[in-house]
């Protein structure tokens, strides 16, 4: 099992060194000096040394790229453009509205979608399979950020029942130790600053659910379809088990693999997602920060945040490998 | 005509057969036939047309030029007018006529999305089939080509495809090829590890082991026959790579990185536009994304459809 895991580690590295090198090559192939190209119109003569001796572009590039690998495994994702702020503080003060944001959506698409594929497969042919399968149709070629647009402009801005924008009132004082709106109020205890953090994700998490949503509802129903034809299943019926206990003992238990190891591919669309859906709900996260960098051009931001997210991801998926070959021996062995 | 068995001291026998129960049908019919049986695809198939024919009469569909702004006198910021009989879809925020901007939107959408769906198809099938012929082929020179090259495709696996077409739009500056190229990029790792896997699957066949053992060469097996037997998941694949293609130009251009030439309708940049006179005008918002959701359907109907008529499993 260890030997399983270290084996996917392992793995793991070559992608990330091929990653630091596009990023590298990636600055670099802006048009013009990449002084210049970082500095854009707030190019000044001091401003360019400057930016020339922080990353060393006077250097051959074999020693730039020492340097720059150097200061990612220091944890140095270099410096806004705008703002001076280093990039990973920037990233680690904004994660958490994203991981927060991502989780709401992910658990409103698995707690819906997984029962709604469930049910397709178990009435298969019938209107609520055939509506289930329309809809999740549907969800898959909506775009996000129109869902979330229309969302927003509906019951925010004309029915007024949930808030336009924003993670959280600013009339409510609240404390923030973690930057997790919700566990913070949790935490200390501030029960309506809990509540509205809440009230704040529901728009941005359903729209941003919706793509999930309907890949999970697809992939139950389908594997489900195919698990409930699998001899072992006929096996128990004709032993005279309980429809409940078929279900759950046997027919769960086996069609939930391959949707397990698709709620965790979500996280990459849950991240693309989000750049768009906070982009529409001024909600505080990655994304719309993301959104801002592209904006401006802001590029130490955009390569900065795109290689966490990459980093992020790629963890993520080793994560999701190793459940699999966890939940299923098979996986282990090959 | 019908098979006929040789006379043995008698008469020639007929079955009495049609053609085609003698003979099979081949891959591409029988799966024409299916599609054809498909609600689902036909519905399919008929948005597809219906949009690649806007699309591409768009001139003769219209008597005004797309972003003309020619009427912004009669916009103000509490109306904005509505269908009409010299507009029919009403005017846009900025005072253009609104079924042009549809109309030339879904040629701009149609451009966009066949030439990256274009560029990442010709760059990956190739990256696929050079890595899958390589390792195919085996030994350890073949071996560490096809790692190599699914490695640096598991670099750009791991990035987010949209993330990935916004930093290649981001560095290519703000115009029409930008976005072709960033979008066509993130295609490209879905064919490669497409054809790859085609290559090296079909490696192992028996029909290959056949035509070796008859001593063709391997390049005449590689391209008289796995390539065409890898055609035909390549074309689903490309048809809902295009759905996916229509959604991320509209997605990138709401993040402010296609072409910013009022001139050009693009549906995505409408949708942006149209925000704030939502309460005023929903109609500028509703119009373009209902579109892109439509015209992506109709492709990814299509393209499941033609899937299912292609899989060998669920042939007879």
């Amino acid at each position: 099992m260890l030997r399983f895991v270290l084996r996917r580690l392992v793995q793991l590295v070559p992608v990330l060194v091929g990653l630091s090198l596009l990023l590298f090559i990636w600055v670099r192939a802006l048009p013009g000096d990449p002084a210049r190209a970082l500095l854009g119109e707030k190019a000044t003569p001091e401003g360019l040394a400057r930016v020339t001796e922080a990353y060393g572009f006077d250097e051959p590039v074999l020693q730039q790229y020492v340097t720059y690998v150097t200061a990612l495994l220091h944890g140095d994702f270099g410096n806004s453009i705008q703002t001076g702020q280093p990039v990973t503080e920037s990233f680690l003060e904004k994660f958490p509205a994203t991981i927060e944001l991502g989780c709401a959506a992910l658990l409103l698409a698995v707690v819906v979608g997984v029962p709604l594929g469930y049910l397709a497969a178990r009435h298969q042919g019938r209107p609520l399979d055939t509506l289930v399968v329309s809809g999740s149709l549907l969800g898959v070629v909506t775009p996000v950020f129109f869902l979330a647009i229309l969302l927003k402009l509906v019951f925010a801005d004309t029915l007024h029942w949930l808030p336009t924008a924003l993670r959280q009132d600013p009339r409510i004082d609240a404390t923030h130790i973690t930057n997790f709106y919700v566990l913070d109020g949790i935490l200390t205890q501030e029960w309506d600053a809990a509540w509205d953090a809440i009230v704040h994700l529901v728009l941005p998490a359903v729209a941003l659910a919706t793509i999930p949503l309907a890949i999970i509802v697809r992939i139950t129903r389908a594997s489900v379809a195919e698990v409930m034809n699998e001899d072992y299943v006929r096996t128990a019926e004709a032993k005279g088990l309980a429809s409940s206990t078929i279900s759950r003992r046997h027919v769960l238990r086996n069609a939930l693999l391959p949707v397990v190891t698709t709620i965790g591919l979500q996280a990459g669309l849950l991240f693309a997602g989000a750049v768009l859906t906070e982009t529409v709900f001024a909600f505080n996260g990655i994304g719309q920060y993301l959104f801002e960098a592209i904006g401006r051009r802001d590029y130490p931001v955009l390569q900065g945040f795109i290689l966490f997210i990459a980093i992020v991801y790629s963890l993520i998926n080793l994560v999701v490998d190793v459940s699999y070959g966890v939940i299923d021996p098979r996986v282990r062995a090959g | 005509m019908s098979i006929t068995l040789p006379p043995a001291g008698g008469p020639p026998v007929t079955l009495g057969l049609p053609e085609e129960e003698i003979h099979g049908v081949s891959l591409w019919r029988g799966a024409f036939r299916r599609v054809r049986r498909n609600p689902s695809a036909i519905a399919g198939a008929i948005i597809v047309a219906v949009f690649v024919l806007v699309a591409v009469f768009a001139p003769l569909l219209t008597p005004y030029a797309p972003g003309s702004a020619e009427w912004s006198g009669q916009v103000t910021p509490t109306s904005v007018p509505g269908p009409s009989a010299d507009h029919w879809l009403g005017l846009d925020r900025f005072g253009s006529d609104m079924w042009t901007q549809m109309v030339y939107g879904a040629r701009q959408s149609l451009v966009y999305g066949v030439v990256s769906t274009a560029i990442g198809l010709i760059v990956g099938a190739t990256l696929g089939l050079v890595a899958g012929g390589f390792g195919a082929v085996g030994g350890r020179f073949g071996q560490s080509v096809d790692t190599f090259i699914m490695r640096c495709v598991d670099v750009m696996l791991s990035i987010p495809s949209l993330l990935l077409a916004v930093s290649i739009a981001a560095v290519l500056g703000q115009n029409a090829y930008s976005v072709m190229i960033a979008i066509g990029a993130a295609q490209v790792p879905i064919f490669a590890r497409l054809l790859r896997g085609s290559m090296l699957s079909q490696g192992r066949s028996d029909y290959v082991l056949a035509a070796g053992a008859l001593g063709l060469r391997k390049k005449r097996i590689v391209v008289s026959h796995v390539v065409p037997n890898s055609v035909g998941p390549t074309i689903v694949q490309a048809t809902l790579n295009l759905a996916t293609a229509i959604i991320e130009v509209a997605a990138l251009s709401y993040l402010g990185l296609g072409a910013s030439d009022p001139a050009i309708a693009e549906w995505g940049r409408m949708l942006v536009a149209a925000q704030d006179r939502f309460d005023v005008a929903p109609r500028l918002a509703i119009l373009p994304g209902v579109a892109i959701a439509i015209t992506a359907l109709g492709f990814t109907l299509f393209g499941e459809a033609l899937r299912e008529a292609l899989d060998p499993r669920t042939r007879r």
